[in-house]
């Protein structure tokens, strides 16, 4: 039953994407097969074999009961909350709040979940940021870990700068007349 | 001789500090994330992907980076597959027929020892075929058109569902999906915008990037939760190691049956839509049949240990070649390194070969020495990574997925790429749950604007001329195989996967 309602739902959806292929506006400069040509095959051949998997359907896989599915679905809402709050809460308070509520979802006990998913956190902004120097969001709280890490990683870069540094300004060969495969 | 003098070139390179460094936390990484049950190559470079970016490496360095933790991976997945019968990842399933057997018997040191110089013979061959093989291949990959380039980028499609598809209509599906996903943002060749709906963060269409981490890593996390805690809370972790030099005589016994694997398993490497798995089973199930006189295979015989670690590290080196020669991925692993080499703006392919040799012969000579740093990592420090099993899930995957979220996000810096991969790893868990392969979406994602490109090249270069595209013998010869791998395993591939999975059977009933 569920490939017949997942090929059905491919047929629909492969009507959908020749129609709004169709909508694409063709400029007045176009090649020979223009921007609709490969979309409309992509379609047809995305119904034909969702006809397929509708027609012939394999056997029924296991769906976890439905708390199982409340549990995915929240995971996704905590996750999509984290992206929204990322840039105004600040890395580490939100990947905290986030990564406890993954760490008691899959079983910790709540005490434990709060300490693993605080030094997640910790862990991930010190390597990423502070080790790597990728720009995170900022929050309240990562001013103060930076006042706390920023010296003690000054101190072991400059005991590495002492073995020559990093090798990253040897000049990168990127993009040297490197087009299409096609080509 | 030309191939020497590249090498030499290749070593000089490789043999920088930075370039040490990264393939030897390549390695250590790498053999982490194939020990951990639930990541394996694919979902442990997409993890790093952002990593290398983070740490503004070239493009040599990242492949460095990126390769070493492939190969560490393809080492690493062996150790939970010996000690606790759960593979590692999927290429190590075979291992634990025979390996978990042997554990029991009070061998396990024999065992990951002997797996680990059986991965190094095969990981050693399968880089000294991808020397030997991709310039070859490259020689004629000169003679494609765009009409070629179409039929291969089609042939890839068709048989990247692999001999063990059941159902290639799903195979099919997932491609298209892929493909589709591609078509979004505006056309590169007219630039008009398709399919973005007025969507103003679609008009630069979907970053790949986002798409694998959310298929691959996010959704792993998804499977997960759906298990609570699953089959890896390492109880079973008693098995003791014991001594880790593997006595000789074993080593020179199964010696003939290395040689023998890490040649079908580079050629199943080769081969698209192959792969590493199919590698370390057909080399498993050949060697059985061949040297399996007294049924000693499943009960812990080190033939049944080093016949797949050979093949599927071989097949991980084979699977190089036609991404690095052809810019066409075999695998999930190669799809994905693909998907870096893109975003640093290299074009596999012919032209890397002359363009970028020290790419090519850099990461070629870094592949040595990380195997060998494997090697030495995998034999006396192997108790080191026993220990990284402990570490329960429960704990692993909200690393994963922050890591993932952190990555995605200091790339674009953008909320709407974190939203666009948790839709791509609900996605991913409904996929999985249905049985349709990702990699297929992986590669179309990635591949789509250039097959299209590929397309509409052809047929304006021959004047709207569409029967262009089976106008020569190799684009004809390419369409042909093409039709027959999507249809073959229509007729085999039921029969491959009930095999493979009554091996599966076999080994968990053995104990």
């Amino acid at each position: 039953m569920s490939d017949r309602i997942f090929g059905g739902f491919g047929v629909l959806l492969a009507v959908f994407y020749a129609w709004a292929a169709l909508q694409t506006e063709e400029s007045f400069l176009s090649d020979a097969v223009g921007p609709k040509a490969f979309p409309v095959i992509i379609a047809i051949i995305l119904g034909l074999s969702s006809a397929v998997i509708a027609l012939r359907p394999d056997p029924e896989p296991v769906w976890p009961p439905l708390a199982r599915l409340a549990e995915i679905g929240a995971a996704a809402v905590v996750m999509i909350l984290y992206a929204q709050f990322l840039p105004e809460a600040g890395f580490i308070i939100a990947t905290a709040l986030a990564a406890m509520y993954l760490t008691w979802r899959l079983g910790s006990p709540v005490v434990q979940s709060v300490v693993i998913g605080a030094l997640t956190a910790l862990v991930i902004y010190i390597i990423f940021h502070a080790v790597l120097g990728l720009s995170l969001a900022r929050g309240p709280l990562d001013a103060y870990v930076d006042t706390v890490v920023d010296p003690v990683l000054g101190a072991i870069g400059a005991f590495f700068e002492m073995f020559g540094g990093s090798g990253a300004d040897e000049a990168a060969p990127e993009a040297t007349g490197a087009t299409g495969a096609g080509d | 001789m030309d191939l020497w003098a590249n090498l030499y070139g290749g070593f000089e390179i490789a043999l920088t500090w930075q370039n040490l460094g990264l393939a030897l936390l390549g390695c250590f990484l790498g053999t982490i994330m194939g020990a951990l049950p639930g990541l394996g190559p694919s979902n442990g470079v997409a993890i790093l992907i952002p990593l290398a970016f983070t740490l503004g490496l070239d493009a040599t360095s990242s492949l460095i980076l990126l390769t070493a933790v492939y190969y560490g991976a393809m080492y690493g997945g062996r150790i939970s597959s010996i000690l606790l019968n759960i593979p590692g990842d999927e290429p190590a399933m075979m291992t634990c027929l025979d390996g978990y057997p042997m554990a029991r018997k009070g061998m396990a040191g024999e065992a990951l020892a002997l797996s680990g110089i059986a991965s190094f013979v095969g990981a050693f061959l399968a880089t000294w075929g991808l020397i030997l093989l991709a310039p070859q291949l490259v020689k004629l990959a000169l003679l494609f058109g765009p009409a070629e380039y179409f039929a291969l980028f089609a042939l890839a499609f068709a048989t990247l569902g692999g001999v063990s598809s059941t159902n290639q209509a799903k195979s099919a599906f997932a491609a298209m999906l892929g493909l589709g996903l591609a078509m979004i943002g505006v056309d590169t060749q007219t630039g008009v915008p398709r399919l973005t709906f007025g969507e103003v963060h679609l008009y630069d269409g979907l970053d790949f990037l986002v798409a694998i981490v959310g298929l691959f890593a996010l959704s792993e996390v998804f499977v997960f939760l759906e298990h609570r805690h699953g089959s890896a809370d390492a109880e079973e972790s008693k098995v003791k190691v014991g001594r880790i030099v593997p006595p000789m005589p074993m080593v020179i016994k199964t010696i003939p049956t290395m040689l023998r694997t890490s040649f079908l398993g580079f050629v199943a490497g080769v081969l698209p839509g192959a792969g590493a798995s199919l590698g370390s089973f057909i080399s498993y199930s050949m060697e059985k049949k061949l040297v399996d006189k007294e049924g000693t295979f499943g009960t812990g015989d080190p033939r049944g240990v080093a016949a797949p670690e050979a093949g599927n590290n071989a097949a991980a080196g084979g699977a190089l070649v036609p991404m690095l020669a052809l810019g066409v991925p075999g695998s999930g692993t190669t799809a994905v390194l693909l998907a870096v080499l893109l975003s640093l703006n290299i074009t596999p392919g012919p032209l890397l070969f002359q363009n970028n040799p020290d790419v090519v012969w850099g990461l070629i000579a870094a592949l040595f020495i990380g195997n060998l740093m494997l090697l030495a990592m995998n034999i006396p420090m192997v108790g080191l990574f026993t220990r990284v099993l402990l570490i329960p899930p429960r704990i692993l995957m909200p690393v994963v997925a922050m890591v993932s979220f952190v990555g995605i996000y200091g790339i674009s810096g953008s909320s709407f790429d974190l939203l666009v991969m948790i839709a791509f790893g609900l996605a991913g868990w409904i996929l999985r749950k249905l049985d349709v392969p990702l990699v297929p979406v992986i590669l179309g994602t990635l591949l789509g604007n250039t097959m299209e490109n590929n397309l509409r090249r052809a047929v304006t270069i021959d004047n709207g001329n569409w029967w262009t595209l089976v106008d020569s013998p190799l684009a004809i010869t390419l369409w042909a195989i093409a039709i027959a791998g999507f249809i073959l395993p229509v007729f085999v591939g039921k029969v491959v996967k009930a095999r493979m999975q009554r091996r599966d059977e076999e080994g968990s009933l053995s104990d």
